[in-house]
């Protein structure tokens, strides 16, 4: 199984691609818009802002290619700014790819950033969260997206209820840090690399 | 809701593990990736390596160590000690690491702050904070290893940091950091209640009764160091206790 890290030139991917090779998958990172649509997987992964994530998907057409996969079922995985950049208007500024529908929030709680570990409560069956409602995974984010329909998600409190995770079909995503979030994480991984050869 | 960090702290100079009591009298303690690995097996939440050396003699900071740190950690960490730059910061992060902690380039130039959180994001960027007690609960922020005083006031200037893009304010007592008598805690409330981004209480940890005192005065996550170098096998039992104590722990 391999997965292709779609490289949109900002952000580290490097730990991404190792977390993915640790989980059992072939991983590499490219901008290139014909490997992107046609791997197995396609991931969008990153920190920051989801205008730079957009702008820099759009840039070298990944965006076309990431779309042209979704429309035809083949697994998409957004990880943080990745989870983001599926959906719409952000308030940080900059719009989405739009593949899901609703806004990205910045979060209302106390302690903004929203850093450190907590606690994923599954809200319908997830195949990328198998086995890992009630476990602690990493999150360090400020802003939150918010559904406007009913997709299968994962959530955790802080401030309120923050979606953690979404799937539909062969499209997910995650706010957390798979790749940082120790035995959790891994087992996560593990579950996308499956969920990614059974979609 | 989201756990109390127990975050363990490695200075490093010249590729290996320091620890010394007031930023004098440096031991080698061991190879840092390897110490991180262990610590990330026992149950730490999080690591900060920080280069103590490099504010002092300018040279570049850890880049080896944060390429193997990047691809072998299952754990976030922090890379701090002597960021003079956006560049410098850029390549720390592109390298991998998760968060840089910037402390004297940031009291020199608040202007970097902004600049990585608009690149980077405020959760990659550290306000790394020196503070020297003037009075319980007011103190100077020191720069240079804590050598020089800044001039500036530890509550606002962390203040301002968040303002200008930090979205972590780690904070250390000069005066209580290698003591093991418990961390200043009038300054880690004072901060904690002005600024709405964690803070890390930093400086002083000897049991796990001071890391809980840390958490009642607001600190987000608690930075170790001799407690658990010299005997790592206490971190899950540490993390224990304090969840017992009734914290919200990640076990």
């Amino acid at each position: 199984m391999s997965a292709v890290l779609a490289d949109y030139g900002a952000g580290n991917l490097r730990s991404v691609c190792s977390a993915f090779t640790r989980a059992g998958a072939e991983a590499e990172i490219s901008a290139d818009a014909a490997t992107v649509r046609e791997a197995p997987l396609a991931v969008i992964a990153g920190v920051g802002h989801l205008a730079a994530c957009a702008d820099g998907l759009r840039a070298r057409g990944l965006d076309d290619a990431l779309r042209e996969r979704v429309e035809l079922g083949r697994p998409v995985l957004g990880i943080c700014v990745g989870l983001q950049v599926l959906f719409e208007e952000s308030e940080e500024g900059g719009t989405g790819l739009g593949f899901l529908r609703g806004p990205v929030v910045r979060l209302q709680a106390r302690t903004v950033p929203h850093m450190g570990w907590n606690t994923l409560q599954l809200e319908g069956e997830l195949a990328i969260l198998d086995g890992l409602d009630g476990q602690d995974v990493y999150f360090a984010h400020s802003y939150s997206v918010k559904p406007a329909d009913e997709y299968a998600c994962a959530v955790v409190e802080h401030g309120g209820r923050l979606v953690a995770a979404v799937e539909r079909g062969a499209l997910a995503g995650v706010q957390f840090h798979p790749e940082r979030s120790g035995a959790a994480g891994a087992r996560a991984l593990r579950n996308v690399i499956a969920w990614s050869r059974n979609g | 809701m989201v756990k109390k960090r127990l975050i363990p702290c490695l200075d490093v100079t010249n590729g290996r593990v320091v620890k010394g009591v007031r930023f004098v009298e440096l031991r080698d303690i061991g190879d840092p990736v390897e110490m991180a690995t262990r610590y990330s097996e026992l149950g730490a939440d999080e690591l900060v390596f920080l280069d103590i050396t490099a504010s002092v003699f300018e040279h570049d900071p850890i880049v080896e160590l944060v390429e193997r740190a990047a691809l072998e950690l299952e754990i976030p960490f922090t890379v701090g000690g002597g960021i003079s730059s956006l560049e410098h910061a850029r390549k720390l992060l592109r390298l991998g690491a998760d968060k840089v902690a910037v402390n004297r380039a940031g009291v020199e130039r608040p202007a970097l702050l902004t600049e990585l959180a608009e690149e980077f994001g405020a959760q990659a960027v550290v306000c790394a904070i020196d503070s020297k007690e003037i009075s319980p609960g007011k103190g100077e922020v020191v720069t240079h290893g804590a050598r020089r005083p800044s001039g500036l006031d530890t509550v606002e200037w962390a203040q301002e940091a968040v303002v200008r893009g930090a979205g972590e304010i780690l904070l250390t007592s000069i005066d209580a950091d290698g003591t093991r008598e418990g961390y200043d805690l009038q300054i880690t409330k004072a901060v904690s209640d002005a600024v709405t981004v964690p803070v890390i209480a930093s400086g002083g940890a000897g049991t796990v009764q001071h890391l809980a005192e840390a958490f009642e005065a607001g600190a987000e996550a608690a930075l170790v160091a001799s407690i658990v170098h010299e005997a790592p096998e206490r971190i899950p039992e540490i993390k224990r206790e304090l969840k017992e104590a009734g914290w919200p722990i990640r076990i």
